[in-house]
Parts: C-alpha cells; sequence; structure tokens
C-alpha cells in the first residue's frame, strides 16, 4: 500500500495512551521526548516550534516554559495548555462559521442571479453579525407542555456533536487537536450524537409536526449512516490506520485519484447526513413547516442554524482531509503554518460544491430517497469496498504508480457497470410506464368534431 | 509523561467495585420495574457492567492476551442483537394487547 | 489523591447516578436520556481503560442505536395512563434487599482475592491493540468463528425483528 514509511513521533508517542489530549499537550509530549530520548527523527527533519515558520508550535513552547517557570504541578499545567487549546479551536471554529452565513446567502444570490446582501457593510460583509443580534434580541419562547431541560439542551448538543468532529481533524503536519488511532470512527461516534439532539428537539417541542419531522429526520440520516461509514473505510484501507493524521501522511497521490467511487458516495451520503437539498424535506418549509425545529425562536433556532451550516463545513474538511490531501500543498513541509490555508481552500471548494448542489436541484420524496440508499448507494458501497480490499491485498507488492492506476481503471470500470445497470433498469421503468403519451393538439380535437368550426374552435380554444 | 513512568494509582479494585455497583442497579431495574422498556434498560446496564470488568481484567492482567477484548466485541454484538429483537417483541405485543407493562401480560393467548 | 483518581471518582459517580435515576424516574423519555448519560460515562470508563476503540464503538452501537432505538420504541408504545400508574411492582422491596446482597456479596468475594489492589501495569508501546483485536477476529487460530457467528447472529436479529414487528393486515 502506498504508505511512505515516515514515522510520526506524534503516532509512537501517544499510541500507548489512546487518551485525548489538545495540540499543545501533544507537543508538550514531544519537546518531552525530546528531553529524554535525543530523538531527532521529525517528517519536517527539524525540530518543530524552533523559528516561526511553525508559530503556533513555537507559542505552545513559550508558554509551557512560563508556565513551568511558575512552578505548577505537571498535571495543572497540562490542563491549562489542553484547555487553552481547546478554547482557541472552537473559538476558530465559530469565528469562520460566522463567515458561512455570508457566503451562504452570497452565493445563493448569485446562483439565483441577484446581489445578496450589499447594504450592511461593504459587500454585507457586517450582514451575519446583524443576523446575530437580531436573533439575540428575539423573544426566546417555549411552548407550554414542553419538557423544559431537555427542549433546552438540545440546540446546545446538535452544535457540540458537530465542534467536536473538529478535534480530530489535523491543521498543519504538527498540530492536530486529538490525536487518536482511531479518528475516523470517533467521527462516525459523534455523527450519531447529531441524531439524538434531533430527537430530543422534536419530542420536547410537544408538537405533532416536530415529532414527525424529527421522525423523519432520524430515519434519514440512520439510513445514509451506512454507506457513509463504508466509504470512510476505504481511505482507511489504503493508509493502513484509522487515524486521520496517518491517512493523511499516506496522501502522496490524492486518495480521490485511486478511489473516486468512494469520494462521490461519501460526499452523496454526506450531503444527506447534514440534511440539504436535494435530501432536505427535514425542514420542507412548503411541506412539515420547518420540521422539528418548529418549536424554536431567537437564539436556540440560531444554534441549530449555525450548527447546520457548521456541519457543511465540517463535511467539506473532512472530504478534502481524507480524499483531497488535508494539509498537502506545496512547500508544507518547511513552513507547516501554510497547512491551516490549504486544508481550509480545499474545504470551502467542497463546500460550494455543496452548496451549488443545492441552489440547482430540487426535493426529492422520501421513499425516493430511501430507495435511493438502500437499494443503490450501499450495494455500491460494499462493492466499492469488496473490490479495493481485494485489489489491495494483491497489489501490495507493486510500485505505487501501478497501484493507483490499476486502482483508478478499476473504479472507471465499476462506475462503467453501474451506469449500464441503472440503464436496463430505466429501460424497464419506461417500458413499465408505457410509451410517451403525445400532448394534445389543435387538429386532433377539431378533427373529432367535425362540426361547425367556429363553435369547435372557441371549445377547442378553451379546452387547449 | 511520554517517555516518564505513568503513576496512575487507580487499583483495580476500583473498577470491580463500579461493575459491581452498576450491575446490582441494573438487576435492582430488571426485577422491580413495570414496564418492559425498562426493564430491557436495566439489561443493558448489566452488560455494560460486564463489559468494564471484561476490559479491566484485559488492561489490569495481561494486555497482550487480546481474548478480554474479542469476548467484550461478542458481548457487544449479543446486546445489540437483544435489544433489536426484544423491542420488536414489544412493539408487536403491544399492538395486540394495547399494553406493556409486564404486570398485566400475564395470560398467555386469551 | 491524583488528577485521574479525581476525574475517576467524579466520573463513576455521575454514572451511577445517571443508572440509579434511570430505574427511578417516572417518566420513560428521561430514563433513556438518562440512560443515554450512563452509557456514556462508562465510555468514558473505557478510554480511562486505555480502550479507546471500545469507548468510541461504545459511542457508536449503544448511543448511536440502541438508545435511539428504544427512543423509538418508547414513543411508539405511550400509554396515556402510565404517567400515574405506579413505577415499581409489587416486589420492588425484595428487589432492592436482593440488589444490595448481591452488591456486597460480590464486593466481598472480590476482597478476598490475593490481587484486588493491583495497580496499572505499563502498556508496551510497540503493540497497538486495535490492530491485535482486528487481526484477532478475522485469524482462524483465534475468534474468526466467534466473528462469523456473531454475525449469522445479527443477520438473525435483523431478519427477525423485521418479521416480528411486521404489521400484519
Amino acid at each position: 500500500m502506498p504508505w511512505n514509511g515516515h514515522r510520526e513521533i506524534t503516532l509512537q508517542v501517544n499510541k500507548a495512551d489512546g487518551n485525548f489530549s489538545s495540540a499543545f499537550c501533544v507537543l508538550f509530549r514531544l519537546n518531552a521526548l525530546r528531553k529524554f530520548t535525543g530523538k531527532k527523527e521529525y517528517r519536517t527533519g527539524e525540530v518543530p516550534g524552533e523559528n516561526m515558520t511553525d508559530p503556533i508550535t513555537w507559542i505552545a513552547n513559550w508558554l509551557e516554559t512560563i508556565l513551568e517557570g511558575i512552578g505548577l504541578p505537571v498535571g495543572i499545567m497540562v490542563l491549562i495548555l489542553t484547555v487553552l487549546g481547546v478554547l482557541i479551536v472552537v473559538i476558530f471554529v465559530l469565528a469562520i462559521d460566522i463567515f458561512l452565513v455570508w457566503m451562504e446567502r452570497k452565493v445563493v444570490a448569485r446562483f439565483q442571479d441577484r446581489l445578496g446582501p450589499n447594504r450592511v457593510g461593504p459587500y454585507g460583509l457586517i450582514q451575519p453579525i446583524a443576523d446575530v443580534i437580531k436573533l439575540i434580541i428575539k423573544e426566546d419562547t417555549t411552548p407550554k407542555g414542553a419538557d423544559v431541560l431537555i427542549y433546552n439542551i438540545a440546540p446546545v448538543i446538535a452544535l457540540a456533536s458537530v465542534l467536536i468532529i473538529w478535534a480530530v481533524i489535523p491543521f498543519t503536519p504538527t498540530l492536530v487537536g486529538a490525536e487518536v488511532n482511531i479518528g475516523v470512527l470517533f467521527i462516525v461516534a459523534f455523527g450519531g450524537i447529531g441524531t439524538l439532539a434531533i430527537i430530543m428537539a422534536g419530542w420536547s417541542s410537544n408538537n405533532k409536526y416536530a415529532l414527525l419531522g424529527a421522525f423523519r429526520t432520524v430515519a434519514q440520516v440512520i439510513s445514509y449512516e451506512i454507506p457513509m461509514v463504508i466509504a470512510l473505510l476505504i481511505p482507511v484501507i489504503f493508509a493502513g490506520t484509522m487515524s486521520i493524521q496517518g491517512i493523511v501522511n499516506s496522501q502522496e497521490l490524492w486518495n480521490i485519484v485511486i478511489a473516486p467511487v468512494a469520494a462521490a458516495i461519501l460526499l452523496v451520503s454526506s450531503i444527506a447526513e447534514i440534511g440539504r437539498t436535494p435530501f432536505d424535506l427535514l425542514e420542507a418549509e412548503s411541506e412539515i413547516v420547518a420540521g422539528f425545529h418548529i418549536e424554536y425562536s431567537g437564539m436556540k433556532f440560531g444554534l441549530f442554524y449555525a450548527g447546520e451550516l457548521l456541519h457543511a463545513l465540517t463535511i467539506g474538511a473532512l472530504f478534502s482531509t481524507l480524499f483531497l490531501g488535508g494539509w498537502r500543498g506545496p512547500f508544507v513541509e518547511q513552513i507547516p503554518v501554510l497547512g491551516i490555508f490549504y486544508l481550509f481552500g480545499k474545504a470551502f471548494l467542497v463546500y460550494f460544491l455543496i452548496m451549488w448542489i443545492r441552489y440547482s436541484l430540487p426535493r426529492i420524496r422520501i421513499d425516493h430517497m430511501l430507495n435511493f440508499n438502500w437499494k443503490f448507494l450501499t450495494p455500491l458501497a460494499l462493492i466499492a469496498l469488496m473490490v479495493t480490499a481485494i485489489l489491495d491485498k494483491l497489489l501490495t507488492d507493486f510500485s505505487n504508480i501501478t497501484y493507483a492506476v490499476i486502482m483508478l481503471v478499476v473504479n472507471l470500470v465499476l462506475i462503467w457497470a453501474v451506469i449500464m445497470v441503472l440503464r436496463i433498469y430505466a429501460s424497464g421503468e419506461r417500458k413499465k410506464v408505457g410509451e410517451l403519451k403525445p400532448t394534445a393538439n389543435a387538429d386532433a380535437v377539431l378533427s373529432t368534431f367535425g362540426k361547425d368550426v367556429s363553435s369547435a374552435q372557441e371549445t377547442s380554444g378553451a379546452s387547449t | 509523561m511520554g517517555a516518564e513512568v505513568r503513576k496512575t494509582m487507580i487499583p483495580i479494585s476500583w473498577f470491580l467495585i463500579f461493575a459491581a455497583a452498576l450491575f446490582s442497579i441494573g438487576l435492582f431495574g430488571v426485577l422491580s420495574r413495570k414496564n418492559a422498556i425498562l426493564i430491557l434498560m436495566g439489561i443493558e446496564l448489566m452488560l455494560n457492567a460486564v463489559n468494564i470488568n471484561l476490559i479491566a481484567f484485559w488492561r489490569y492482567r495481561d494486555s497482550l492476551d487480546i481474548s478480554g477484548q474479542a469476548f467484550a466485541v461478542m458481548v457487544f454484538a449479543v446486546a445489540a442483537a437483544e435489544v433489536a429483537v426484544g423491542l420488536a417483541i414489544f412493539i408487536s405485543v403491544y399492538r395486540r394487547r394495547g399494553t406493556i407493562s409486564a404486570d398485566e401480560i400475564d395470560l398467555l393467548k386469551w | 489523591m491524583s488528577f485521574e483518581q479525581v476525574v475517576f471518582i467524579l466520573v463513576a459517580a455521575g454514572t451511577l447516578g445517571a443508572a440509579l435515576l434511570v430505574v427511578t424516574t417516572r417518566n420513560l423519555i428521561h430514563a433513556a436520556l438518562w440512560l443515554i448519560a450512563a452509557l456514556f460515562g462508562v465510555a468514558i470508563l473505557f478510554v480511562f481503560l486505555n480502550a479507546g476503540f471500545f469507548g468510541v464503538v461504545q459511542i457508536v452501537i449503544y448511543i448511536g442505536a440502541i438508545a435511539i432505538l428504544m427512543i423509538f420504541a418508547i414513543m411508539l408504545t405511550r400509554q396515556i395512563s402510565s404517567e400515574k400508574s405506579a413505577r415499581f411492582n409489587k416486589n420492588w422491596l425484595w428487589a432492592f434487599f436482593i440488589s444490595i446482597i448481591f452488591f456486597a456479596g460480590i464486593a466481598y468475594i472480590l476482597s478476598l482475592w490475593p490481587e484486588f489492589g493491583t495497580t496499572k501495569p505499563i502498556l508496551s508501546a510497540e503493540i497497538d491493540p486495535v490492530k491485535q483485536l482486528g487481526v484477532a477476529l478475522v485469524s482462524p487460530q483465534a475468534y474468526l468463528l466467534a466473528f462469523e457467528l456473531a454475525s449469522v447472529l445479527l443477520l438473525a436479529a435483523l431478519i427477525g425483528a423485521v418479521i416480528i414487528a411486521w404489521e400484519q393486515r
């Protein structure tokens, strides 16, 4: 398998523990290891944090020396640095979330051939802040008969379950929130917690439409988790590890080149997971009056809305980490900080693609959606997984280029086979429905009448 | 931290006592609640206590012998299968008898 | 009291408290949510035991699937009178005594075990428990048969659940 054999020192140190720690804690351990063992085999070829090419690590080391100088016990120092790391990641991600509101509205406007918000600030950049202020000063209602504790906790859990995924996404070669060796499974787990928040919201609103919307949402989300998990396994096969930093490290060649089928399945099922069009009957305003968050107003609704947008960006970041190479790009070995820009550039590109799909396609019905999942996506994902696993075993001794070419060719053959099967299915469906009936035209109607032309013309004029 | 020796001072007794307590709470739930779904929740608590025991013994005794973890995986699978079938049975019973309280379902086919 | 011990005591106390609330609360949905809190506490304890894989699998299977299934089942089998009827059946006092005696008995028997107070040995850094588990589950000398039987069991449960809950019209 195409693994270039570099050893990440962070993987080695933390493999034995499996405990969660923040970026600063990981880097603290790096330094401790260096002091105690003198090992110097780092990926960048030099000690991280020595100069300003890696400013975050440099700041972490500096803080650590200051806190050590004060004389705190080691446990408290680790705790402070961990909490600081968590706060910084959360604030950074939420700040980008605010920017996403602006981006969403501008892009949808441009797709619909209009301008979008441009009054408030230059190019409408202050618009999201105006939105947030509006949401905060709205009245915070609680419906009568609602379960107050659950009603208030549900939006918090919905946003938290998206934020926690950012803990395992690597920003640069040396900066990752929590280096767990089971990162992919972590993402699957906390995607499932979002479902819980939806049920809590739907049930505690004491409203039939909310409950119905919650049921439909949960049915959709847990159905589409299955092809998503199977598609997530394919980069794991390529990298040989479930740790996300490991998967990024093994992508000398981006995974989308050697597994386009898996990338497509992941994209489609992730769009269904987050409830965006064409899968957005969960909040179909025309059908079930906004679904499970009907009764939420003010900032609680704001939390749901921000959580949904952030989920879309998180899917973008995840897709670009697993299939588009994550923080990889030119010169990222020497200047690790560039990794953040590459990662977010790719994430915004995928987010733009998700928005593009959203604003071009109509909504699909729930039975079509479930059929699409169980009768098409899941078998396709399973076949892709089996083919990839078998080929990976058969081709272990070959060189990287041969491996990549054979994988790509097999994927294209699979896509061709799928299109052939769909064609056969579609022609079968067409035969069932019958030939296209001709639309009405004036001559056919007139010839059936054959009476006085003016009255026939009037009737035909009225009927066409 | 790191290459130093981790001075963890949690003896295995804490985990075992915790698992025993969780198991007895689950046992109380199974024996004393009326609603069948709550009985199932008690069973889930007991299975979780068993899992904690298995993994604690794996960690504290011989972490190279993977059979503790393999057993725990089987317990997960069995618990999931049992909950699925159990809840299907409860829903079916609810449709026929209109109740799911273990006190009231005490006669065979009436 | 080291930091780790404090965190363990807090998590364990929280889990046991949530479990107690599961078996004593009147409202069914609240019981399901307290069950989720208890399962989450158990997942945290798995991470304490350096079995991070099991912690995450616990969240995926128990919280992401089993607990949600239970919530659905509660919603589908609601009885109007369940809020007012008694929580416990008529034998609850006996159940209470049996639980206490059981817990005391197990704790006593375990304390007779000579290695009851062992502390955690150091894990060697070369082995990766996840990889070991994966290899053990698919190697014929290890647990392949159990693995395949578990998958057949899950298939049987899937088919059985669908058929039992099928509405006969």
